[in-house]
């Protein structure tokens, strides 16, 4: 009924080469520009990487500390005065140490120590660049497989659409963090030599590579069916109808349109690849010490949670403000990119 | 109805078959990967790995090797884990089993009735402050690790205020229901709540927009037309069409949960389930246990699956027909 | 205009009706001042193009636009009653009690998962008094009244059971359950095959002689309303042109748009010497439509005038009303001309 209404509304509907004034990218930015709350976040999420890549600055220049290298017998300063960093424990049987809790010095254990006597604030940003770097890479692998396995098995269909959808549907079925496991416990333990190819089991490859395969159903799923309905859309039939070749049919009319999907999957499946890093890495089946990422220093942190549990929350909080920003930015995404989301047709 | 059953349980098996070969192959066929190393454990002597080739039959064919493991699993049940020597690994799956199942089960319900509950006050009340508010707590939910959730709750109800308001919650750890029903209550609440959180935010969000498409539809306008109370028009048309897809999202995690999606809560718990056990393998990679739960929890998920489908066809009687 | 066996009062009086979008490109006018009336035991027939807010209008009547963007106003009578102003609970009594509505696709009209005569009950016992077995009983009698065979057993088959003509029909067995004095039928016809949509109307046509409600059919086709109405209503743009009985509007059409409606519409046996018109341009944008006459734009003749906004008057008789500054004298000339032209 309302197509009175939208029709009048420079509204890209579907994502087909429409003549609107504006171009959909344009708009889509426009739109998103508009949107206070996914600004702040995008901003949040700008901070929070520059920072981690300033991990190496930060260590050696402002906190004067090798994050990787234990410290059992180090001491640092806490208003003005020499203390050792791994406090004798005074408490019950006497026996072990306790890391300095958080000094809320930039330049001395600002968030205190670990069990190892190491700097946690500056773990905590060179944890962030893996976890980052992991996330980030996974996503991408995640989307390139995807977006050729959806395109593939959407546009040629018969057998190979149906061996493609079946392999996929097996991945779904099994449980993304139980595929993971299983992946890693084989891979990482030791490491893999395959003919030329060798990786050992600390290479961040590993991990990347297992969380960017298991998401793939994810999203191949949905492209696949969005190509296959394009297929049958006016514009791709006329292409067919004059002669165009398939590869020029997927690049030129069928990519465009399915990358707008790909936009939106981006940030959330960057939100759910760093949760899955920061699992595994917790199962010590991710990241490796002496690498860290985020989930290794919650592992780390464990041991010392009712006593310095700073050393637990810190990174959590990190994760979490991550993952937050990227959800409400995808989320941005998605309504400036699809406004179907608002303005339904209903006629 | 009857083929549609029939069709159905072919399609699980075949997806039960699937999982169960690739599982293996991960396991056995990776390639630049030692099978036999991996199962006997870091440091086993030539001895032992000339027996676990022996018995996994490693200098077989690949389709005997599978043939033998699939025995071992569930006709001679005698899978035997090298790491602890000579430990059966099937008991201890069956007895993990209940454990998980009752962290499961307790966390759904609380999923499923406070999801629901939020995402339709968000559905109902779209573009209000109370909409903003269920939307903004939900992804708070789906943001944080949920094992790090745990940690922060252990913190605080096992350490900082357990002298005081959390002096009722038992130290980590399960308690069976036969032994004390109160008391495996009390040792599973707050191992539900941390585990529904993540749930209840990605429900409360399909449940939202389900409804505010339901809105749109001409069944509901229909409905609207007819003269009925708000309250049966969102009830009875949009919120019963909307469950559809809720319930087999809900499938979907529930089997992965049960299968040891769970794995996590159990672990900073300390709950002795499906999870933990895979959890504790990992530790000594102890190959056969991982094996193992890999496959019961497949089992799970496709059994989960198959009873999400049938209740979709309950729901939705447009599926009977196919 | 008096139509047959009228009192007074109207049945649906419709004064000034306002509804506009607040959108991301600006206010969307898309019913502006629509005024019209329904008398008991009268067939009203909308015509007009898509986007002329024939069923923004209606879904406006039964205050059905839920969109929080929306902007509804005027005035909406019903015996005299302000729809607008009535509390929620007695606006429902009035939905499917007092006016009910049937929609354009009967594919999506009734909710997938319930029984088809688990709906009508639903809808029977909204609004009376019925016990389960009386309302399923009378819910099979209105089965076997609009021609479904078989009613018993149709009754508690799914919608997905149903063709898209039956589904129809339930929905106009679901719309008379509750003897409604108006049924507001919105493109009934528009989504069916020809043979069914000729069906469906013969199904309107002997329902009204029985339940002796009033009409309010909106459609593009001139075919259904000839057919059914026994007065038509022209719309343009959001507002009426204009609206008349039926043999007035169809023999002597006084707006230049209507011209064109009926000019569009290919006929049987006459076509010889005759080319079937079109209306040269389009509908104007609802964003910032024509300050005058909404039709101007695409009117061929336009005078200076046209920049004011034409009053819906009668001219030419009584009850027949356009909204045209041409002078009533000259149009017969100009639609010649525009004929053989």
């Amino acid at each position: 009924m309302s197509g009175a209404i939208v029709g009048e509304v420079p509204a890209q509907t579907g994502g087909g080469p429409a003549a609107v004034a504006i171009g959909p990218w344009r708009l889509a930015a426009r739109r998103l520009a508009r949107n206070r709350v996914a600004l702040a976040m995008a901003l949040l999420l700008l901070l929070i990487v520059v920072a981690c890549l300033c991990a190496p600055l930060y260590a050696h220049h402002v906190a004067h500390t090798d994050p990787f290298q234990s410290n059992l017998d180090g001491t640092t300063i806490v208003n003005g005065k020499s203390v050792p960093v791994m406090v004798q424990s005074t408490q019950g049987l006497g026996l072990g140490v306790t890391p300095i809790g958080p000094t809320w010095d930039l330049h001395h254990y600002f968030l205190g120590a670990d069990e190892q006597g190491r700097d946690v604030a500056a773990r905590l940003l060179y944890g962030g660049r893996n976890s980052l770097l992991i996330g980030t890479s996974a996503a991408l692998i995640t989307s390139a497989l995807a977006l050729l396995v959806g395109l593939v098995a959407g546009f040629f269909g018969g057998i190979v659409d149906g061996v493609l959808s079946r392999l996929l549907d097996v991945v779904w079925a099994f449980p993304v963090y139980l595929l993971a496991i299983s992946l890693s416990t084989v891979l990482i333990a030791r490491g893999i030599s395959w003919g030329p190819f060798h990786l050992t089991s600390g290479s961040l490859l590993l991990p990347i590579a297992i969380i960017g395969l298991v998401y793939i159903p994810y999203v191949a799923r949905p492209i696949r069916g969005e190509v296959l309905s394009l297929r049958r859309r006016e514009f791709v039939e006329a292409a067919i109808g004059l002669g165009a070749s398939n590869w020029r049919l997927i690049w030129s009319d069928v990519l465009p349109n399915v990358l707008t999907t790909v936009i939106v999957f981006f940030p959330l499946m960057l939100a759910i690849d760093m949760l899955t890093e920061a699992a595994l890495s917790f199962l010590s089946i991710g990241v490796q010490p002496p690498q860290a990422s985020w989930g290794t220093i919650i592992l780390d942190g464990q041991d010392v949670l009712y006593t310095r549990p700073a050393v637990a929350l810190a990174p959590g909080i990190a994760i979490a403000l991550t993952v937050l920003a990227l959800n409400v930015l995808g989320d941005g995404v998605r309504d400036a990119l699809d406004p179907r989301a608002k303005l339904r047709r209903r006629d | 109805m009857a083929r549609f059953l029939a069709r159905r349980f072919v399609s699980m098996l075949f997806v039960l078959f699937s999982i169960s070969v690739l599982s293996f192959l991960i396991f056995f066929a990776t390639p630049g990967v030692d099978p036999a190393a991996r199962i006997a454990g870091k440091n086993a002597d030539q001895a032992t790995l000339q027996a676990v080739r022996h018995d996994f039959g490693l200098d077989r064919p690949l389709p005997v090797r599978y043939g033998l493991m699939m025995k071992k699993l569930f006709i001679s049940r005698d899978l035997t884990s090298y790491v602890n020597r000579g430990a059966k690994v099937i008991p201890q799956v069956t007895q993990a089993a209940p454990v998980t199942l009752s962290l499961v089960f307790g966390a759904a319900v609380i999923w499923v009735l406070a999801s629901i509950a939020m995402g339709m006050l968000a559905g109902v009340f779209r573009g209000r402050p109370i909409d903003t508010l269920v939307m903004i707590v939900g992804l708070v939910g789906i943001s944080m690790p949920v094992f790090w959730l745990g940690e922060v709750v252990n913190l605080i109800t096992q350490s900082r205020l357990h002298g005081s308001v959390f002096s009722w919650v038992p130290p980590l750890g399960y308690i069976p229901f036969s032994r004390s029903p109160f008391g495996w209550f009390k040792s599973l609440i707050l191992p539900w709540l941390t585990l529904s959180i993540l749930y209840i935010g990605i429900y409360a969000r399909v449940l939202r927009s389900a409804i505010v498409e339901a809105q749109e539809e001409d069944y509901v306008r229909t409905a609207r037309a007819k003269g009925l109370t708000e309250r049966r028009v969102l009830f009875r048309h949009a919120l019963r069409t909307s469950l559809i897809g809720f319930v087999s999202l809900f499938g979907l995690d529930f089997g992965a949960l049960v299968g040891g999606g769970a794995l996590l809560t159990e672990v900073v718990f300390g709950l002795h389930g499906v999870g933990k056990l895979t959890y504790d393998s990992l530790q000594n990679l102890d190959l056969p246990v991982i094996l193992a739960t890999v496959i019961y929890a497949a089992f799970f998920v496709v059994v989960a699956n198959a009873v999400v489908d049938l209740i979709y066809a309950w729901l939705d009687p447009r599926v009977r027909r196919v | 205009m008096p139509p047959p066996g009228a009192d007074a009062e109207p049945l649906l009086e419709i004064r000034d009706l306002r509804v506009s979008f607040r959108t991301e490109a600006g206010l969307v006018r898309a019913v502006d001042g629509l005024t019209l009336s329904v008398d008991v035991d009268d067939v009203v027939g909308i015509v007009g193009e898509s986007g002329s807010g024939k069923t923004v209008s209606m879904m406006a009547v039964m205050r059905l636009i839920r969109d929080p963007n929306a902007i509804v106003e005027g005035e909406v009578l019903l015996r005299g009653r302000d729809l607008m102003a009535l509390p929620p609970n007695e606006m429902r009594q009035v939905r499917g009690g007092e006016i009910a509505m049937i929609f354009q696709d009967p594919m999506t009209a009734l909710t997938p998962v319930y029984t088809v005569g688990w709906q009508i009950v639903e809808q029977l016992r909204a609004h009376r008094d019925l016990s389960r077995r009386q309302a399923k009983a009378r819910a099979v009698e209105l089965l076997a009244e609009v021609g479904i065979p078989n009613p018993e057993r149709r009754f508690g088959q799914y919608p997905h059971e149903f063709s898209g003509g039956m589904r129809q029909r339930v929905m106009i067995a679901m719309a008379l359950s509750c003897s409604p004095s108006l049924l507001i039928a919105d493109e009934p016809t528009t989504a069916l095959d020809v043979t069914i949509q000729a069906q469906i109307i013969e199904l309107m046509k002997s329902l009204r002689r029985d339940h002796g409600s009033s009409i309010l059919i909106i459609t593009h086709d001139m075919g259904v309303v000839s057919d059914l109405a026994e007065r038509v209503v022209v719309m343009y743009a959001g507002g009426v042109v204009e609206v008349g009985p039926k043999a007035a509007v169809f023999r002597d059409p006084q707006h230049p748009y209507t011209w064109g409606l009926l000019g569009s519409i290919p006929r049987v046996g006459r076509t010889r010497g005759r080319r079937l018109t079109v209306i040269p341009g389009q509908p104007p944008s609802l964003l910032a439509p024509p300050a005058g006459c909404r039709f101007a734009p695409r009117c061929a003749y336009r005078f200076p005038k046209c920049d004011e906004r034409p009053e819906l008057v009668a001219k030419v008789g009584p009850g027949h009303l356009d909204a045209c500054h041409l002078d009533p004298a000259v149009r017969p000339e100009l639609r010649r001309e525009r004929r053989t032209a």
